[in-house]
């Protein structure tokens, strides 16, 4: 396929070979992985498919469609309107800044005609894109100079920053382990690493001045969970306790005591992965950690699959936020980390946090779909 | 260009690999962490998550009930109807007090209260409105119960006494625990339970009390119950039976009226207390229901003291009622024979100052029974003063007095004895011989609780057995020891108890007016007229003013002890009437009433009714 080149006729593959190229095997572990969810919802409300579960499961049909429908967008596409992308996230965050709709203590949502969005989730995306656009038009040799990493890491720390100020520590985080992941998978020479992460072990004492009075709590709590065991740190020691008394195989369906009786906070979003390991045991716990690992692999193959620079660090970025969602969840909920506001991707409820997932699944297959078709490093499309 | 991007492309792969590689290592370290959670300390957790939602919950066992020797309750557990209000039922509160107010009586107090309470408390835990419901009311809220969202009707158990304030003084009452009745006993801290506060139902307590049971729950975080998981039921108090006859008590209270007294009856052989009676007296279901500010302070202000079980925490002095004692320290000692004799004058001298008989002019030509049956003064202040206070002392100690009884009862006092020693102590100052004359009559410092003269009284009667007076009877009692002889010469006793006898059954003795006149039936037994004050000099010449002219506490306390029936002495008797005058005239026909009744009532005089009540006599050893 490759020899097409730049022939027109790949660039109009017909629906039917598009569709037939799509992962099908991919789709099936999504599905399955929020079918757990699903399972999970039903039992958090007591065994009934009221009031979650049969919302989760309309909204991840309509993701399901979504998905498809993205993955048949050309790649060329995306590159082209990448950065008009982030432009329209970055515009979003800074309307958020101004006008945005406080919600759960923080400005996270933005008034747009008939549905509210997240300026971050697009974000979360767009930033992928925009990265995976510039890094895509340099050469080796520019990406090993230290002045053309400029702007990407202006890319990056602009929507950090404002995200930082809802304040959203998790999802700024997310960005910037994200931005820094693709920096690099794109070549950027290993001693600067070094010395972002020494200037922000430097920064730490600085930005902490800027942290939430709630976010320093958060951090205290971690480092000593037994401070206020009926205050911050309660969360925690319950999500430890039902996680700990399930054992190996748990306590059956629908018969965790520490999520019906109510000791577990968030059942059914942030905590959903305890109520899984508190019903389902250890071999639950592991088993959907292998969902996660098989999705996992299926996007590392898409992107090495992948013939662009570009492909490959969309597939690549994306499949690296999954990840980063899914580990600082599970992280959290088995008191590795900090009490960070992350859902469980796939699983927990919530329509927001589906939708961004299920587009950036469509755009992962999209890449695998289109993983032939050669960009033109430069002057792909006029940005 | 290809070969960049060819370069462009092994960097990419192999920092790809790099990156897999580190997210397959931290998705490992998430295996690990839930291992070590989920099967290393797996056990740890398991408890923690019982402990969570595992709640013990304490069953009060129901209080034992308390019986007389008849087996008539007098300290039962009713069922307690209340009307109770969960507030997360009741679509507004305020609309169903009102719709409740309707129905039955729900006083603004009450009204209030659960506003108040309904603000503290969760949502599901339910809150008293009322208690103590009737039937008719029961049955009103049931019938209403659609109109009434959120209020039930709930059933505990609260104490009855039915005798109410006849035998409260003996039985005493319940009430809530108190923050120094705390020991560590969770039961303690339930918020209904009741404690023995006073009488019985204090010093018996832990019997009554049994053992609570427990009920495993689940609940959930906000501690709503979810379900029972396990049950244990507790152990029912003791049931406990009394030496007390209701019937006789009652006689006693009806015989009292509204006298400031004191009486108690006492079967001599066993200790056995049929009637102990204080009056006024106080209804026990009133500290189990919580009394009112103002009924308290009535109560506590009352000038005859209804809240003093005057039988055993009333101390007075004993007056003529001590002479018997006096005689069989004289006869003890050997210093004088029942044949001795005193020629009363109506007064004598001892250095410069002058002991007055009761009787101006005197007795005359007195022996011992004489001096008994009369009463006379001048006889006692002579053989007190042959056998002087520290034998007289010694003999009033063996006859119970100036030392608790041991009754099973909570506040009893122990009187006073002195003597020579318990002076020096005291005051610094040695015993003066006045001193022990005046004690010769019964007075001085010399101070006795009426249950002291009961025994005194018994032991006499009984023939000189160190006889103890106790409450429990039955089953649930250690068997009583056979009293133990007192080692006092029969001549003696007797002599004392003819002294007795002509009191009552001749007609120059001090209380021949009150005898019973049915020779089987017939009493013994001495006045005794306690002063309250000192009678003065000036007062003397004046005349003594009679106690009718005198305000009401500065009358004199009248005494009167007896047993019967003469001839096979069964039971003792002490009236006691707080300044009611002179023993013969205020306490006499009392004693003598209840001493009838006594008898009257006696089951071995009808043919063994103890029988007919189901039990054995077992006091009759």
């Amino acid at each position: 396929m490759s020899a097409l080149g730049f022939g027109e006729g790949a660039r109009r593959l017909p629906i039917g070979q598009k569709l037939r190229q799509i992962t099908w095997g991919l789709v099936l572990l999504i599905a399955a992985t929020a079918g757990i969810g699903f399972a999970m919802l039903y039992s958090a409300a007591n065994g009934s498919i009221d009031p979650w579960a049969w919302r989760q499961m309309l909204r991840f049909g309509i993701g399901l469609v979504v998905m498809c429908v993205i993955a048949l967008i050309d790649i060329r596409i995306w590159l082209r309107y990448a950065y008009a992308l982030y432009g329209v996230g970055l515009v979003l965050l800074i309307a958020t800044e101004i006008m945005g709709v406080t919600g759960m203590g923080a400005q996270r949502w933005v008034d747009l005609w008939l549905i509210q969005i997240q300026p971050s989730e697009v974000m979360k995306i767009a930033l992928v894109l925009a990265l995976a656009r510039y890094f895509h038009g340099l050469t080796p040799e520019e990406t090993r100079r230290p002045v053309m990493l400029v702007a990407p890491a202006l890319l990056v720390l602009t929507p950090a920053a404002l995200v930082l100020r809802q304040p959203d520590l998790g999802t700024a985080l997310l960005l910037m382990v994200v931005g820094g992941t693709l920096f690099f998978l794109a070549g950027v020479r290993l001693w600067l690493f070094g010395a972002a992460i020494a200037a922000a072990v430097a920064a730490v004492p600085i930005g902490w001045q800027f942290l939430r009075a709630y976010q320093k709590e958060r951090v205290f709590t971690f480092l000593n969970p037994e401070r206020d065991p009926l205050g911050a740190g309660y969360h925690i020691l319950q999500s430890k306790i039902a996680l700990g008394s399930g054992g190996l195989f748990g306590k059956g369906f629908l018969a965790g005591t520490q999520s019906h009786l109510n000791f577990l906070p968030e059942k059914q979003t942030d905590f959903i992965f305890t109520m899984l390991a508190e019903e389902f045991g250890l071999i639950g716990a592991v088993g959907l950690i292998g969902l996660y690992a098989l999705i996992l692999i299926y996007g590392i193959a898409i992107s090495l699959r992948a013939t662009s620079q570009f492909g490959r660090l969309v597939a690549m970025g994306l499949t690296t936020t999954f990840f980063v969602y899914a580990f600082i969840n599970i992280a959290m909920v088995t008191g590795l980390i900090p009490v960070v506001g992350v859902p469980l991707p796939l699983v927990s409820y919530g329509g927001t946090a589906l939708m961004t997932l299920m587009i950036s699944f469509g755009i992962l297959i999209g890449v695998y779909v289109h993983r032939d078709i050669p960009l033109p490093r430069r002057g792909a499309a006029g940005g | 260009m290809p070969n960049r991007d060819r370069e462009r492309t092994r960097i990419f792969t192999r920092r790809s690999v790099l990156l897999a590689g580190g997210q397959f290592a931290l998705l490992s370290t998430l295996v690990g962490r839930l291992y070590y959670l989920q099967v290393v300390q797996a056990d740890r957790y398991a408890m923690l998550a019982d402990e969570n939602r595992i709640n013990l919950r304490l069953l009060p066992p129901p209080r034992g009930r308390i019986f007389d020797r008849m087996g008539e309750p007098l300290a039962i557990n009713r069922l307690n109807y209340r009307v109770v209000l969960v507030s997360e039922q009741a679509d507004s509160v305020e609309k169903t007090l009102d719709a409740l107010g309707r129905i039955i009586p729900v006083s603004e107090r009450d009204r209030a209260r659960v506003l108040r309470e309904i603000h503290r408390k969760r949502g599901f835990v339910p809150i008293t409105v009322r208690e103590n419901l009737d039937w008719s009311e029961v049955s009103r809220v049931e019938v209403n119960a659609p109109d009434l969202p959120g209020v039930m009707i709930d059933v505990g158990q609260t104490r009855d006494y039915p005798l109410g304030a006849v035998l409260g003084h003996v039985v005493g009452y319940v009430a809530p625990v108190s923050e120094k009745d705390l020991t560590g006993d969770p039961l303690l801290e339930l918020p209904d339970f009741r404690i023995g506060k006073s009488g019985i139902e204090k010093v018996y307590d832990m019997a009554l009390r049994g053992s609570a049971g427990n009920s495993q729950v689940e609940v959930n975080a906000y501690g709503r119950v979810i379900r029972e998981l396990a049950r244990e039921e507790g152990r029912p108090g003791d049931d406990l039976t009394l030496t007390i006859d209701a019937g006789l008590q009652r006689f006693v209270v009806d015989r009292l009226g509204e006298e400031s007294a004191s009486v108690v009856v006492l079967d001599v052989h066993t200790g056995e207390v049929m009637a102990m009676a204080s009056n006024p007296a106080y209804d026990p279901n009133a500290f189990n229901r919580g009394l009112s500010s103002a009924e308290w302070k009535a109560l506590v202000h009352n000038p005859r003291k209804p809240l003093t079980n005057k039988t055993i925490a009333g101390q007075y002095p004993p007056g003529s009622t001590f002479k018997m004692v006096v005689a069989l320290a004289a006869l003890e000692a050997g210093v004088v024979t029942p044949e001795h004799r005193v020629f009363c004058t109506g007064s004598i001298k001892l250095g410069d100052r002058v002991f007055h008989d009761w009787k101006r002019g005197g007795h005359g030509d007195v022996d011992m029974l004489t001096a008994i049956q009369q009463s006379c003064d001048i006889y006692f202040y002579d053989i007190a003063k042959r056998v002087g206070i520290d034998r007289i002392a010694a003999m009033a100690r063996r006859f119970g007095l100036g030392a608790p009884t041991g009754i099973d009862l909570t506040g009893e006092r122990g009187g006073l004895v002195p003597d020579r020693d318990w002076k020096l102590g005291r005051f610094g100052v040695s015993w003066q011989q006045g001193e022990t004359l005046v004690v010769g009559i019964g007075q001085g410092y010399l101070l006795a609780t009426p249950l002291q003269l009961a025994v005194m009284t018994a032991r006499i009667a009984n023939g000189g057995k160190a006889v103890v007076p106790r409450l429990l009877r039955g089953r649930d009692a250690p068997p009583a020891p056979a009293p133990e002889s007192m080692g006092l010469s029969r001549e003696a006793l007797a002599a004392v108890a003819e002294g007795m006898n002509r009191v009552t059954n001749t007609r120059r003795g001090t209380a021949y007016r009150a005898r019973i006149a049915e020779p089987e039936l017939a009493m013994a037994g001495k006045t005794g007229t306690a002063q309250v004050r000192r009678i003065s000099k000036s007062e003397r010449l004046k005349g003594v003013i009679k106690n009718k002219d005198r305000p009401w506490e500065e009358r004199d306390h009248a005494l009167f002890v007896a047993f019967a029936p003469v001839r096979q002495p069964r039971y003792a008797v002490v009236a006691m009437v707080e300044h009611g005058g002179s023993g013969s005239r205020a306490a006499a026909p009392i004693a003598r009433d209840v001493l009838r009744e006594t008898e009257r009532r006696d089951p071995s005089r009808r043919g063994g009714p103890d029988k007919v009540a189901g039990r054995a006599g077992d006091d009759e050893a």
